[in-house]
């Protein structure tokens, strides 16, 4: 007779490969291996979708068969710490970049902090957008601009937002070489909660940094024109404006 | 405390994917479910889904994580988020599993079995209590689908429900799939196991889909919540109306999802097998 902690322990190293605990009784003693399977199964399976399920890119380009026993081992890993699922996984991308036989695909980490980064994005809070009204009666020198929970700024050393934008289901084969060098991926989720990923240049990604970092307009322009010379705020904001993704306005 | 006001109606756990045709058309469904662990995040989604379900709909909150046959306590945290979830949506129920998903800081993701014994009596009852006291509601203990027993159970797991529920003052849910499956995996009889359940304390039902495979002893059946009810599970269910009169039925349907309108009919069945119990027990009064 063994204490609850103790069966708990001896069920779970079985789930872990360990052999199956004394004491676990079925209708034919000879099938115990194969009615135990049924929970080993249930919990390899069922972690695989939940990974599959936030990084579907992943799967597309490292293909079914390779995902199910990488997202196994990533779940011996680094198991999920709490019942929701939806944020587990954060650590994938680096899982991903030290797994040496994906060292020849460096670039897989980067798409997966896109997959992190857009579920965090679909599952942030809400806020409303502000009228633009009161945009555009600030003052320009003293405004500050509040983004949306949802905005984020992902730099990345590879250029994982073509590679994305090149694996969504039905995306055609483009006949343009991919990009070189790192991009900085926008994503935020729209009034349509969808979640839009694209990569911005050097002058919207210093304003980016600015506004979400709480400082004001001004210094944001002033960012961006050091970053990227002649850059234009206007573009970036009529955008973010488009998505909903401006929800406050401060003086 | 609040008691459990779901209708004695059919229901459906609602999905994502349902939505605009349930917009369109939910008629007949007495409510939906979900799992609370999907419904976690800030917002966004599934929030603003489940708030235009909320609006319109007898809502139960099924809980799949909070591991109440665990060895150790309960996880205050995700105590915490079921309870800000229960707080902000206000669901006619609130159910979780007889079971375990979590060791340790880890979390496993199925619905694990434990031995029935006074002290797991004890332990269930102290979260079932830790639960129930953190809501203010009196929540459903549902039963589970099992492949294996415990050679050191010594409480039949009719009785042991029973004993829970006497203690912590919870109600319990009846998966009559999940009775089915278990049966037929240990060789027992699902008659006599619903002979032996408190079917006064019951809350709510659940139907769902099950697998089967051969093996030499008999069949082994997993709960994959991936097929439409199986008849066996209807006739059981049948039975149960017969005896106990209408109650909350879910219908249930996790995986390999169905278009909303082969739901929406296994649901209609449900509902046509209510119907008829309500009218059993009325002419027997």
């Amino acid at each position: 007779m063994h204490a609850h902690p103790d069966v708990v322990a001896g069920f779970d190293a079985a789930l872990r490969g360990g052999p199956v605990p004394a004491g676990l009784v079925a209708r034919d003693p000879a099938e115990v291996e194969r009615r135990f399977a049924v929970y080993r199964n249930n919990v390899t399976v069922s972690l695989t979708q939940a990974l599959a399920t936030r990084f579907p890119v992943i799967q597309r380009l490292v293909g079914e068969a390779f995902f199910a026993p990488l997202a196994r081992l990533y779940a011996d890993t680094d198991r999920p710490k709490s019942p929701v699922l939806a944020e587990w996984g954060d650590g994938f991308a680096a899982f991903l970049e030290a797994f040496p036989p994906l060292a020849p695909y460096p670039y897989l980490g980067d798409v997966a902090r896109i997959e992190v980064a857009r579920g965090q994005a679909f599952h942030a809070a809400d806020a409303r957008p502000v009228d633009p009204a009161r945009i555009a009666a600030a003052d320009p020198d003293r405004v500050r601009l509040v983004l949306h929970p949802s905005v984020l700024l992902v730099r990345l050393a590879h250029p994982a937002v073509s590679i994305w934008a090149r694996n969504q289901p039905g995306a055609e084969a483009s006949p343009q070489p991919l990009p070189l060098g790192p991009q900085t991926a926008l994503i935020l989720r729209d009034a349509a909660f969808q979640v839009p990923v694209r990569a911005v240049g050097p002058g919207d990604a210093a304003v980016l940094r600015v506004l979400l970092a709480g400082d004001r307009l001004s210094v944001a322009a002033d960012a961006a024109r050091h970053a990227e010379p002649g850059h234009d705020l206007q573009p970036l904001l009529v955008s973010l404006m488009r998505a909903g993704a401006i929800v406050d306005v401060k003086e | 405390m609040l008691p459990n006001l779901l209708p004695d109606l059919p229901g459906v756990g609602f999905k994502p994917e349902h939505f605009a045709a349930i917009r369109h058309s939910a008629a007949g469904i007495g409510f939906f479910e979900i799992h609370a662990e999907n419904y976690m995040g800030a917002g966004g989604l599934p929030h603003a889904q489940l708030t235009a379900i909320r609006a319109d709909h007898a809502l139960s909150v099924h809980g799949v994580g909070l591991s109440i046959g665990g060895a150790r306590g309960l996880d205050p945290d995700h105590l915490a988020r079921v309870a800000r979830l229960c707080d902000r949506y206000q669901p006619e129920s609130f159910s979780e599993h007889l079971a375990w998903s979590s060791h340790g800081a880890d979390y496993l993701n199925d619905l694990l079995p434990l031995p029935y014994t006074e002290e797991t009596l004890r332990l269930v009852c102290n979260h079932v209590d830790q639960v129930q006291a953190t809501l203010g509601r009196r929540m459903l203990l549902e039963n589970p689908a099992t492949y294996l027993c415990f050679a050191q159970s010594t409480i039949p797991e009719p009785e042991f429900l029973s004993e829970v529920a006497r203690r912590t003052g919870c109600g319990l849910l009846l998966d009559v799939n999940n009775v089915f499956v278990s049966c037929t995996n240990h060789g027992t009889d699902p008659r006599a196991y619903l002979t032996a359940f408190p079917l006064h304390l019951v809350g709510e039902l659940h139907l769902g889909g099950h697998e089967a495979e051969a093996l030499p002893s008999g069949p082994l059946l997993i709960d994959s919540h991936g097929a439409a009810v199986a008849d066996p599970v209807w006739a059981l269910f049948a039975e149960v109306i017969a005896v106990a009169g209408p109650l909350p039925t879910l219908v249930e349907w996790d995986n390999d999802l169905p278009d909303w309108p082969v739901l929406a009919a296994e649901a209609a069945r449900a509902g046509h097998i209510l119907a008829k119990g309500g009218m059993g027990l009325a002419r027997a009064s």
